[in-house]
């Protein structure tokens, strides 16, 4: 099996000025596959960034090794590593011009002066800034600045390319034009990308597989869907799109393996699965993604299959946006629950007014035990 | 709405100006004068071939003079290439690294800076008095072998004060310099050394040459340093002059003061310049 990147058991340690240590990253093991688009995804400290400088050689792990295509990193500086990077802030030399910018990575490497300047009309021509050789860094726009900070570091063709935030200074719109062209560019190039993120959205978008983050450790690696579907704690599903928790107690296992019964707060029973083993008595929490919640008011009764829970609730705030409509109920055990309905018709009537006694149901087989 | 500045104020401003270059001007005019006895303006000279300039052509006749001034040049030229590559080196270590003593190692460069020359005059005076007397001894040198005074201490001592000035000027510079494009460099291929030379030297260059100016001004200018470490064969320009006051006050060093001080006024300029070029 050859992976493009692989971390075992890498740990970083600082020591801040204080003389305080931290774990910036914390026993992370991580298998990055040949030509994949893989994310880091995480809050501000995760360690994500760290890692990625680690893989970069702007860092040496404490402990743990870093292999990439096989060979073990060690020492080895960043100027001998197969990789190359696109920095948040872009890091694009002022003092040249964008040219000479895209240049200076194949100078480095000696090349015949005219095949530098084909490969850079070429990595220009890729980002569509082909006409802007000779234009200072400060002269062009974020976006601009951001394909040419890409155009820099595609134009060695490394095995691996790092990229760290790099949207993270972009307004909204560019970002998601430059979202769904980086996917493209990658597709095309078909080189590894290693992507830093701590916008979930854009992961779930762009990457084929996702390593989800937090305080140094990898709680869960998996594509958008798995991660999404099957957040392995409460952590991830709340990091990971929006998730109503509700508490529970276990009841008893069934006779089918993972599946448990329990009690939710207020009393309502379901069977649910869950991956680690439960003891009854154990208290846990029920996960159910809004859009998996049905609300069943005055004007609308749900379908009452089997598997159905029903909670009974108080109709608390109602949300219109355009695609959806959000209906927060305050149910009867206390937690507010929030209910995704889609707005599928013509001016969709309202499932029910504000202050309704409703009940919010879901099918059992959506909802997932986690322990923590 | 404009506010009014009271009047005191601008009275200040004038003032401070003419105590200032008051006495810059008198010198000036005085380099023209047509008495040999610098104590009273007897109207401009004139005295054939040089006219008013009678003066400065008696200085480009002596030969003291400009031996004074060639020892002057070639001590500031090559002090403030040595002060410029070590006050940078400081300025970058003091700047990047983490090592032991690294706060005390930091006032005590900029220490020189505050304290009397004259101390650090008399200091290095004895420094090298002492260190050459043991060489001396130790290796039984004789006649013009012996160690001593000369234009290398001055050269020498010129660097030493000038370090923490550099220092200072390459500090402001660094402060707003991204470390981020020194790692772009590494990453795309380049050794910590090309990485100097070719992305970190041009984008904190015009902090560096700011601090070169300021040495080469400093260093032409130092009459106190200069006075305890010079030696034979090694008199600078100030102390030239000083040796001429001591006889008497002749047009003749208000010319070459004037010719002096328009050449600091003009690296001042470029100083400036290139002080504004940083933003």
């Amino acid at each position: 099996m050859k992976y493009a990147i692989e971390m075992r058991n890498v740990s970083k340690r600082f020591t801040t000025a204080a003389g305080t240590e931290v774990v910036a990253v914390d026993n992370v093991t991580l298998e990055i596959l040949d030509g994949e688009f893989f994310s880091l995804l995480g809050p501000s400290g995760c360690g994500k960034t760290t890692s990625l400088r680690m893989i970069a050689g702007f860092e040496l792990p404490t402990a743990g090794e870093i292999y990439i295509h096989g060979k073990p990193m060690d020492a080895t500086p960043p100027n001998k590593r197969p990789v190359n990077t696109v920095f948040q802030n872009y890091a694009l030399f002022p003092h040249m011009t964008i040219g000479q910018n895209v240049a200076f990575g194949l100078e480095m490497e000696r090349l015949p002066r005219a095949e530098i300047t084909r490969r850079v009309g070429e990595a220009l021509e890729l980002v569509r800034l082909s006409g802007y050789e000779n234009r200072k860094p400060h002269q062009l726009s974020g976006g601009q600045q951001q394909r040419v900070a890409l155009a820099r570091a595609l134009v060695k063709r490394p095995e691996v390319l790092l990229l760290d935030e790099p949207l993270g200074a972009l307004d909204l719109k560019l970002r998601k034009e430059m979202q769904l062209e980086l996917k493209k560019l990658q597709r095309e190039v078909g080189i590894t990308f290693v992507y830093v993120t701590h916008d979930q959205e854009e992961a779930l978008t762009m990457s084929d597989r996702i390593a989800v983050m937090n305080g140094g450790r990898v709680l869960q690696v998996g594509t958008a869907a798995e991660i999404y579907e099957r957040p392995v704690n409460r952590f991830v599903a709340d990091f990971i799109g929006e998730t109503n928790f509700l508490k529970g107690t276990v009841v008893m296992a069934t006779d089918e393996p993972d599946r448990y019964l329990v009690r939710l707060e207020g009393g309502a029973m379901l069977m649910a699965s869950c991956e680690h083993p439960l003891q009854p008595g154990q208290q846990v929490v029920v996960a159910i993604r809004p859009e998996k919640m049905h609300l069943n008011g005055s004007r609308r009764f749900g379908p009452y299959a089997d598997n159905h829970v029903h909670i009974p609730g108080r109709v608390q705030e109602i949300v219109y946006i355009g695609t959806d409509t959000h209906y927060d109920v305050a149910l009867e055990a206390g937690p507010i629950v929030r209910v995704r309905e889609q707005n599928s018709g013509v001016f969709s009537p309202r499932l029910a007014l504000l202050g309704e006694a409703v009940s919010v149901s879901f099918d059992a087989a959506v909802a997932r035990i986690l322990v923590d | 709405m404009k506010h009014r500045r009271p009047f005191w104020l601008y009275l200040i401003v004038v003032l401070v100006y003419i105590f200032l270059y008051a006495p810059i001007l008198v010198l000036i005019i005085y380099s023209f004068n047509a008495s040999r006895v610098n104590v009273r303006f007897e109207g401009i000279v004139n005295i054939e071939p040089c006219g008013p300039f009678y003066w400065f052509c008696q200085l480009s006749r002596n030969h003291e003079v400009i031996n004074a001034a060639r020892n002057s040049l070639i001590i500031a030229s090559i002090s403030t290439l040595g002060s410029t590559v070590i006050g940078t080196m400081a300025a970058l270590a003091l700047q990047r690294y983490e090592f032991p003593l690294k706060r005390f190692s930091e006032g005590a460069l900029y220490i020189p800076i505050v304290i009397p020359e004259l101390v650090m005059g008399i200091g290095i005076l004895v420094l090298f008095t002492t260190v050459f007397r043991a060489i001396n001894t130790a290796l039984d040198l004789q006649g013009n072998a012996r160690l001593g005074m000369g234009l290398g201490t001055v050269i020498v001592s010129h660097i030493a004060f000038s370090i923490p000035f550099v220092a200072l000027v390459v500090r402001a510079r660094l402060h707003g310099f991204d470390r981020a494009i020194e790692e772009a460099a590494r990453d795309l291929g380049a050794t910590e050394w090309i990485t100097f030379w070719r992305i970190t030297l041009p984008n904190i260059a015009p902090g560096v040459l700011a601090g070169a100016l300021l040495a080469f001004t400093l260093s032409l200018d130092d009459f106190v340093i200069t006075f305890f470490t010079t030696g034979p064969g090694a008199t600078t320009l100030p102390i030239y002059v000083y040796g001429l006051l001591r006889r008497t006050i002749t047009p003749e060093v208000n010319a070459l003061s004037t010719i002096w001080i328009l050449l600091v006024f003009l690296l001042l300029v470029v100083i400036q310049r290139v002080q504004g070029q940083q933003r």
